[in-house]
């Protein structure tokens, strides 16, 4: 063990030499670590773009009347915050932690495909400027919802046709960083790495990234069913040229509800890495979560029109996608259980990680609740499109993956930059985001109960209450997260140095095999794992 | 460094403080049910919640007693165990018996809401950008039919007054129907998808244009039902509400009575010559009711998707084209744009809305457009 670490130790000084320096360094990199280091710096970025967005949703939404936005430009607010969010900042932020961790985490040198790895990165870019620009040509950007709902979608300006070809290019970028993780983890391992080996972090990908495959060609052939529509003269979704407007609503729904997953397994990977770690116990029932997980994946496929209860299906078809949706919540159920009985007769330490991990846990599975009520039909009709509904995602989106996402962060921060950070400022942090998350989103539960419609600028006047306290909830969440900027570039800058192994609990390659930071180049020689 | 953690507690405080205020004054609860549906989901979320709430305290008490009792700061020392194979069953097990248990209500509920068979009388609603049509098709007051716009002022909207009581929840003409009879209501739409919903009634139906569904309800009691629609189908979706006025029996046929009168008296004798003020007068009612949220009451629009009346080569030029467009829409490459057909309207109506949109704003044709016009170019 010790061998192999100084042995690292030595090739990471050499290394950096052979590489160009300034700029041409990270645009031509193949180099794991800084691949992942980009993702996680641009899916930041756009957090905030995205966040600024929501910022502008929730000033127009502080009272009832129209005072900040007009209504077009609110609608090309909440789409592309939706859009913004989940391609561009939650997706990505979990391929930066799977190229940092993945190859760490199996005692593999680097991805299997370094190139391709630079390219799934540098596709980002692009799109997301795309998607930006698309708000100042003429007729705005789109505006049609971030589920951009065919004949809406039709009609709309130019600004759609930037943000399809934005998808498309995420997509391809989506799929080719697929490939490569589900290489690596297949191929990549170090001698005695078996699959059931495997730190649950990487099992949860090796799954998420099947589910991508699997459904990014279909929102590619969505969106692109939309672009002829537009403007090559078919009739997809036009009854009058024997389309059907529903049709988009199936096949937008087959990529969007394993998308659910695909955002919320990842973060399952990083609780289930947490939460041991800080219990000093191990995972419990290891086995029962690789198949709940897998379990998840496969009911994934087979629950999408329980979006679409009102479009007014056969009844037997409600039937169906009631009684396989509801069936999700066995295995999801089955994780908390394990999460929980991890924890049960640990010896728990709350540090920031573990906060973050505790918050996901708590909130992730209100949102599971809440959508338990949702999957049952005749209640969902009630709640469709309100804003239960919103605050339902909020939940499992922003308390489930964002929370998952920064106890990653935080937990890694110290092997990744080998600087430990500020652990008061952490926790403040944790605080004031869990805190002002649920004063944002806990009483959108209760004006979609009222009958508040999402998507709509202006509301009557019953609304009133709540939406200021929402809003101002919101603007609390979004300063919040410019504290979490501070205490990442303060890390970074000036934090105090880090051991290889700051938390006492955690047992993987990375903190067990390699310095903090790693060298440039980790596992030249494979570690052995017995 | 005491200062501040007070500053913050106290603002915590408040804000918990606020949040407890807020929610006491308002709803925080489901509208009140209205209609045998309503009831039937009200009830039902409760057994759902109810079952959440029980899962919800077993799981976070055992995760809260870890985190008081097995802390490493009062010394408790982690177990080794990780794994139960008798424990992991009953708790995959035992969820999947509460599902199964949860779905005989929940699908009873369901066959109930879709029952839309033998109604007393049925109404079509159609879905505009942004307004609903509706048509009485069977049942007493067969023959009916009104557009529905909301009746909240601009001014209101934009804060140049004070915000009334209904403020966006109010229509120029409700829907009106009788108390204890099933309603059945088809809908569907003219441009892009849009929803009719109702929540007192328990009733949320898309409309998808080009396609008909159908949903139903029976009020309880009599009373005015207010919902919005619920499926985002451009710039004013927030502004297209839904009102059902349920009304005994009697008033309705007193209703249905007014309106039959009414179709009468306004039915206009189709030779008549009509003046350029009275075109404009009823012109300009008419755009307020159905071109200014796109084209605006400047007539300047939001180019380039709702281009400008003011100065337009078409409202200018030969009567016979914008009769074409308002009749036809416009199709551009072979697709539809923004601009659908309005020929739901009658030959008065678009006459007036004609000549008013050709003598307002740079707009000076000076010339009138008589309904005989427009009904010669409808085929």
């Amino acid at each position: 063990m010790e061998a192999a670490h100084a042995h690292g130790h030595a090739h990471g000084h050499d290394d950096h030499a052979h590489h160009p320096y300034g700029i041409m360094r990270w645009v031509t990199t193949t180099n794991h670590k800084d691949i992942g280091t980009m993702y996680l710096w641009f899916s930041f970025a756009m957090f905030l773009v995205g966040g600024v967005m929501a910022m502008v949703i929730r000033a127009e939404l502080f009272q009832p009347g129209l005072q900040v936005v007009n209504p077009d430009f609110f609608n090309q607010m909440t789409t592309l915050h939706g859009l913004i969010m989940v391609f561009g900042a939650i997706m990505p932020a979990f391929v930066g932690f799977a190229n940092w961790q993945i190859p760490m985490m199996i005692g593999a040198p680097d991805m299997a495909f370094p190139r391709l790895n630079n390219l799934s990165f540098w596709l980002l870019p692009p799109a997301a400027l795309l998607l930006v620009v698309s708000l100042f040509v003429p007729g705005g950007g789109a505006s049609a919802g971030w589920t951009l709902y065919a004949p809406l979608s039709v009609q709309l300006g130019m600004g759609m046709d930037l943000t399809i070809f934005a998808i498309h290019i995420l997509g391809m970028s989506s799929i080719l960083g697929s490939i490569n993780i589900i290489t690596t983890i297949l191929n990549m391992r170090a001698p005695g790495m078996t699959m059931m080996k495997l730190p649950l972090f990487v099992w949860t990908w090796l799954i998420t990234a099947y589910l991508l495959v699997a459904v990014m060609p279909v929102l590619a052939g969505a969106v692109t069913m939309i672009l002829t529509d537009r403007h090559f003269g078919t009739h997809f979704f036009n009854a009058a040229g024997g389309g059907d407007p529903v049709l988009y609503q199936h096949i937008f729904w087959f990529f969007g509800h394993p998308e659910v997953y695909i955002i919320a397994i990842p973060a399952f990977g990083v609780v289930s890495q947490v939460i041991p770690a800080f219990s000093r116990k191990p995972l419990f029932g290891y086995t029962s979560m690789v198949y709940a997980t897998a379990s998840i994946a496969v009911l994934s496929f087979i629950v999408w029109a329980h979006h679409m209860y009102t479009v007014g299906m056969p009844v037997v078809g409600q039937l169906f996608f009631m009684y396989a949706t509801t069936l999700i919540a066995v295995p999801t159920g089955v994780k908390v259980f394990n999460w929980v009985a991890t924890m049960y007769k640990g010896s728990l330490t709350f540090e920031t990680p573990m906060l973050f991990a505790c918050g996901f846990l708590f909130l992730f599975t209100m949102g599971g609740f809440t959508g338990l009520v949702l999957s049952i039909t005749p209640v969902d009709v009630q709640l469709h499109d309100t804003y239960y509904v919103v605050a339902h995602f909020h939940y499992v989106m922003v308390a489930g993956a964002l929370f998952s996402a920064l106890a990653g962060i935080y937990f890694w921060l110290p092997k990744w930059t080998g600087r430990m950070y500020n652990e008061t400022l952490g926790k403040v942090h944790f605080w004031l985001s869990f805190v002002f998350f649920n004063v944002t989103f806990f009483p959108q539960h209760f004006l979609g109960m009222a009958g508040m419609p999402r998507r709509i600028p202006d509301y009557a006047l019953q609304f009133a209450d709540f939406n200021m306290l929402s809003s101002f909830g919101a603007f609390g969440f979004g300063l919040s997260q410019l504290l979490f900027l501070y205490v990442v570039v303060k890390t970074i800058t000036s934090g105090e140095k880090a051991p290889q192994r700051p938390w006492e609990g955690a047992d993987t390659l990375e903190w067990t095999q390699l310095p903090s930071p790693p060298p440039y180049h980790s596992f030249e020689t494979p570690p052995v794992v017995k | 460094m005491i200062g501040r953690w007070m500053n913050i507690l106290t603002a915590g405080l408040i804000t918990g403080l606020w949040t407890i205020t807020v929610a006491a004054q308002s709803q925080v609860d489901f509208q009140t049910p209205q209609s045998p549906v309503a009831r039937e989901v009200y009830d039902l979320h409760l057994i759902i919640l109810g079952i959440c709430v029980v899962i919800f305290v077993g799981v976070f008490g055992v995760m809260l007693y870890s985190i008081v009792k097995h802390r490493k700061s009062v010394g408790h020392k982690a177990a080794h165990f990780h794994e139960n194979t008798t424990v992991e069953v009953i708790w995959t097990v035992a969820p999947l018996i509460v599902l199964v248990l949860m779905m005989i209500p929940s699908t009873k509920v369901l066959l109930l809401m879709r029952d839309a068979s033998s109604p007393d009388m049925t109404i079509k609603a159609t879905g505009y950008q942004w307004k609903w049509g509706y048509e009485y098709l069977q049942g007493e007051g067969e023959g009916i039919r009104f557009y529905s716009t909301l009746a909240t002022p601009r001014d209101q909207i934009e804060g140049r007054a004070p915000k009334g009581q209904n403020y966006l929840l109010d229509v120029d003409n409700p829907v009106v129907v009788p108390v204890g009879k099933k309603v059945r209501v088809l809908t569907t739409a003219q441009d892009v998808i849009h929803s009719w919903s109702v929540p007192a009634l328990g009733v949320k139906q898309d409309a998808n244009p080009g396609f008909i569904r159908d949903a139903w309800f029976k009020a309880d009691t009599p009373g005015v039902y207010r919902g919005q629609c619920t499926e985002l189908c451009g710039k004013d979706h927030g502004f297209m509400p839904i009102v059902v006025q349920a009304v005994s029996p009697e008033k309705y046929t007193a209703w249905v009575a007014g309106q039959k009168k009414m179709m009468v008296a306004t039915a206009v004798d189709p030779g008549k010559q009509w003046t350029l003020d009275e075109l404009k007068a009823r012109g300009a009612k008419v755009y307020s009711g159905n071109c200014v949220a796109c084209h605006q009451a400047t007539g300047k629009g939001i180019p380039p998707t709702f281009p400008a009346l003011s100065g337009s080569q078409v409202v200018n030029g030969p009567k016979e084209g914008q009769i074409n467009v308002l009749l036809n829409g416009v199709v551009k490459q072979g697709k539809p744009t923004a601009m659908v057909s309005f020929k739901h309207l009658s030959d008065a109506d678009l006459a007036a809305v004609i000549t008013y949109t050709r003598n307002s704003w740079e707009n000076k044709t000076g010339e009138a457009v008589m309904p005989v016009d427009v009904k010669t170019q409808r085929k």
